[in-house]
């Protein structure tokens, strides 16, 4: 029950209210629990709330480490 | 990442994980407590990429699994005496009360309304007007400041004939009975419950009990790098809270989330499927949106409950058995007809093993 996604924050649309997309997928939003956030940031979004923030610098942390143990299995399977 | 760095990335975990896993000199039991994990780990098929010594059981954080059947029959019971309209999140909706489930009573021509947000309740409220409506109020910290959101919005909007039955529950208070148990050795620590209340929360399991628990994302390769890393700290028997998705929980968590929850609910206790009564575990509404609490404004005698002797959600909820270890399982409780919560809940262990297998 504790499902979020990320949704990107396309429009500030109010007091407290946005709208974000995923792959096209368009809704309306609270931003109460986000009021830091800004058009372009990434949310998580969980029943209609963004409940937090992506951390743009933390995923790409996270994806480098991921490719840099890709990279490190490929090489090994190479030998 | 393309998928083939995504597998080759899970393949270099696993690898890490097993190799670091045979220095064990035990096997090591770990909870994952969020039920959104449960299913991640299964549907994803991870359990064939774990160590042989390393043992996943499931966590009592599926909202819908550790609440009491009395909750079902007091909504029902609610909606028939005030001829109130209920608002629900879906995965209630087919959880068994004493006398039938919400679909069966929404059958019976009872109103029964699904929301995605709790928000949908204040239209909803206005539409149903003057009947009352009532939203069944089960989650843990990540929805519960939703609702206390919501009631905000409708105590300023003078919404007055929207209620709230709580169940909801707060997870430290399980998390510190579960963290005394010596057959468990960490812990896979909720992702987006610790979204609102921080990775720092959970120092008082190192620190009270020697545990250690790494905070998880959702993905594959969140639960591979977060396993690894509590089977390397298990190895090395350093009790240690380590945040593995810090791309969305900080350290302080959200505070305007907390400050939320705590402007509406305060603790109180709270009966737990499985685990009894916790003092201090549940949340009532407070002040002035106590105006809110259906229990209050609109009670009823919910006779005390029975549940089939036979069904073991209580010790599946708590990690001391595994679904396949039920009489009932896959026989007479499957997801189409259910007997225990587990098995209904898409987040339910059972439900969770008769999908995808034990494995």
């Amino acid at each position: 029950m504790c499902l979020a996604i990320p949704m990107k924050l396309i429009e500030i649309t109010g007091e407290g209210t946005g709208k974000v997309d995923a792959g096209g997928i368009k809704t309306d939003v609270s931003l109460v629990m986000v009021p830091q956030a800004q058009v372009g940031d990434y949310l998580i979004i969980h029943a209609g709330f963004g409940i937090e923030v992506l951390d743009h610098e933390e995923a790409g942390i996270r994806i480098e480490l991921f490719k840099e143990l890709a990279e490190a299995t490929r090489t090994l399977e190479e030998l | 990442m393309s998928s083939s760095d995504e597998h080759l990335a899970a393949k270099a975990l696993s690898q890490d994980m097993n190799r670091v896993a045979s220095k064990a000199t035990r096997t090591m039991r770990f909870m994952e407590v969020c039920g959104t994990h449960t299913m991640a780990i299964h549907s994803a098929g991870l359990k064939s990429l774990f160590p042989e010594n390393v043992v996943m059981v499931s966590g009592p954080g599926c909202p819908v699994c550790v609440t009491e059947k009395g909750f079902i029959d007091q909504a029902i019971l609610t909606a028939k005496r005030y001829d109130a309209c209920l608002t629900t999140f879906g995965d209630l909706v087919r959880v068994p009360g004493s006398a039938g489930s919400l679909a069966t009573f929404r059958a019976e021509g009872g109103r029964v309304r699904v929301v995605y947000s709790p928000l949908d309740c204040i239209g909803i409220a206005a539409q149903e007007a003057p009947r009352p409506t009532v939203f069944l109020g089960v989650g843990f910290e990540t929805t519960i400041p939703t609702v206390a959101a919501t009631l905000k919005a409708a105590l300023s909007n003078g919404v007055d004939n929207l209620f709230v039955i709580s169940a909801f529950k707060t997870i430290h208070p399980p998390l510190k009975i579960l963290a005394a148990k010596e057959d468990l050795h960490g812990f896979l620590l909720p992702g987006h419950v610790s979204a609102i209340l921080g990775s720092d929360c959970y120092q008082y399991l190192a620190r009270d009990f020697h545990k250690p628990g790494v905070v998880a994302g959702f993905e594959p390769l969140d639960i591979l790098l977060a396993l690894r890393d509590l089977v390397r700290l298990s190895v090395s028997g350093s009790a240690e809270i380590v945040n593995g998705y810090r791309r969305v929980v900080r350290s302080e968590g959200n505070p305007t989330a907390r400050a939320i929850i705590d402007e509406v609910l305060e603790p109180s206790d709270a009966s737990w499927r499985g685990l009894g009564v916790i003092p201090g575990s549940g949340l009532a509404l407070k002040g002035p949106y106590r105006k809110f609490d259906a229990s209050v404004h609109l009670p009823v005698e919910v006779p005390p409950t029975k549940d089939d002797p036979r069904c073991q959600c209580a010790a599946i909820l708590t990690g001391a058995r595994s679904p396949d270890k039920c009489g009932l399982f896959g026989k007479e409780c499957t997801p189409e007809d259910p007997v225990g919560p587990c098995m209904v809940s898409s987040e339910g262990t059972c439900a969770a093993y008769y999908k995808y297998g034990a494995a």
